[in-house]
């Protein structure tokens, strides 16, 4: 543990910074000495263990317009202060703050090998965009708890620039970042499995040491009045892609998805299609791709009338250890793909 | 994969020929399995215009089978 105290610099958006509110968005970065508006409360929690040495302000606007250049240039002011921890936020839930912090803690560990922690509340969306790459202190809603907050960043901060191990997320008080720790446990699988089959007879409350996604109910949409009307797209999360990929959808956990016209085709010819799945045998949906996309039969439907319109665009992703937050996302853009294009139902074809 | 389609809430379900090719055979003769695949399709279609009230399996032998009702294959 060092003896003399740490030199923190903190970042904060213009409204903590109180340069003003949403009229002074678009300002750019700039220093002040010591510790100013928000970052007064790191230099309380910080007590004797660290001094504020600068304050980086800018508007949240200017950031989030321009986000690689103006991380650049907030990255450079924190670097000339030579800091030994630098703090963001906390953002509480303000979006746009909430990235701007990610982004610059992301940028200065890996730009300045300084170690960076910022806070949020689990709903901003900088959590999901950078929780991966850097700490972040899990924080309530609300800007009036400020001190107990900035307590939360600091206690992580100190223990990151000290290089004491962490603990679990849940116990350190930080999103999970993805990563497996390895852990000596007493009991075997086995066993564990066991007394927690026996908890769960008996009544006994029983926590998982795996937890599980919770799949969102979502209404069933009515049924189709007529498909002899309907304009149907063809959707599937089995990999099949132009040759060449030029999407660059990955093999497995997707994270992008394809849309391909197939106006005027009648079918899917294998020498145009190749098929990037990395979790089923792909063999037999490369030669013959209709086995995925059954454009030669919706269109054979289609021209005797059984359906009003086959879709012009076919939708490919790679369904195969992608996270949920990420299929849901692509539902989301397909979906909202389709229904601008007057698409009245969808043919899924999984794997 | 319709029990996990079941679990995770998707609403018509059709059940189909396989994972390495959902919608063929590759033991078919070409007519065959475009048949097959008409045959999915067609049920996918009438899945479509039949009402649910939650993840329903659509086999072969009832029109809609009760709410997560059991799979075919």
């Amino acid at each position: 543990m060092r003896a003399e105290p740490l030199r923190v610099v903190c970042y904060v958006n213009q409204f903590f910074g109180q340069l003003g509110g949403e009229e002074r968005a678009g300002a750019g970065p700039e220093v002040r000495p010591g510790a100013v508006g928000s970052a007064r409360a790191v230099q309380q929690a910080l007590s004797e263990h660290g001094t504020v040495v600068a304050t980086v302000i800018c508007g949240d606007n200017y950031v989030a317009e321009q986000l690689d250049r103006a991380v650049g240039e907030i990255a450079a002011l924190v670097a000339a202060e030579r800091p030994d921890l630098v703090v963001a936020g906390p953002a509480f839930l303000a979006g746009r703050y909430g990235v701007a912090c990610g982004a610059l803690c992301a940028a200065v560990e890996a730009g300045l090998g300084v170690p960076a922690v910022t806070g949020m509340a689990a709903e901003n969306p900088g959590v999901d965009l950078y929780r991966r790459r850097v700490h972040i202190a899990r924080t309530g809603t609300e800007a009036s708890r400020m001190l107990d907050e900035a307590r939360r960043l600091v206690a992580l901060g100190l223990a990151l620039a000290r290089r004491e191990p962490l603990g679990s997320p849940a116990e350190a008080g930080y999103f999970a970042r993805g990563l497996t720790a390895n852990a000596v446990v007493e009991r075997s699988a086995a066993e564990r499995a066991v007394d927690m089959l026996l908890d769960k007879l008996a009544g006994r409350p029983v926590t998982s040491e795996v937890p599980l996604p919770a799949f969102k109910k979502v209404a069933p949409p009515p049924a189709l009045g007529g498909v002899r009307r309907a304009k149907i797209a063809l959707v599937t999360d089995g990999g099949i892609v132009p040759l060449g990929n030029p999407d660059g959808i990955e093999p497995l956990a997707a994270t992008r998805f394809g849309a391909y016209p197939i106006a005027g085709r009648d079918a899917l010819d294998p020498a145009l299609f190749d098929n990037v799945h990395r979790g089923y045998d792909t063999t037999y949906v490369k030669q013959d791709p209709h086995r995925l996309v059954p454009l030669d039969v919706v269109r054979e439907l289609e021209q005797r009338g059984d359906i009003g319109e086959v879709h012009h665009t076919v939708y490919s992703t790679v369904g195969v250890a992608t996270t949920l937050a990420n299929s849901e996302r692509m539902g989301r853009e397909i979906a909202e793909q389709l229904r601008a294009a007057g698409v009245d139902a969808v043919i899924l074809t999984s794997t | 994969m319709t029990p996990v389609a079941v679990m995770v809430g998707a609403n018509r379900i059709v059940p189909a020929a396989g994972i390495i090719h959902p919608l063929g055979g590759a033991d078919l003769s070409p007519d065959e399995e475009r048949a097959l695949r008409r045959r999915i399709v067609e049920r996918a279609l009438q899945a479509l215009q039949t009402e649910v009230v939650g993840p329903t399996v659509f086999t072969g032998e009832s029109p809609a089978a009760p709410p997560g009702g059991a799979p075919a294959s």
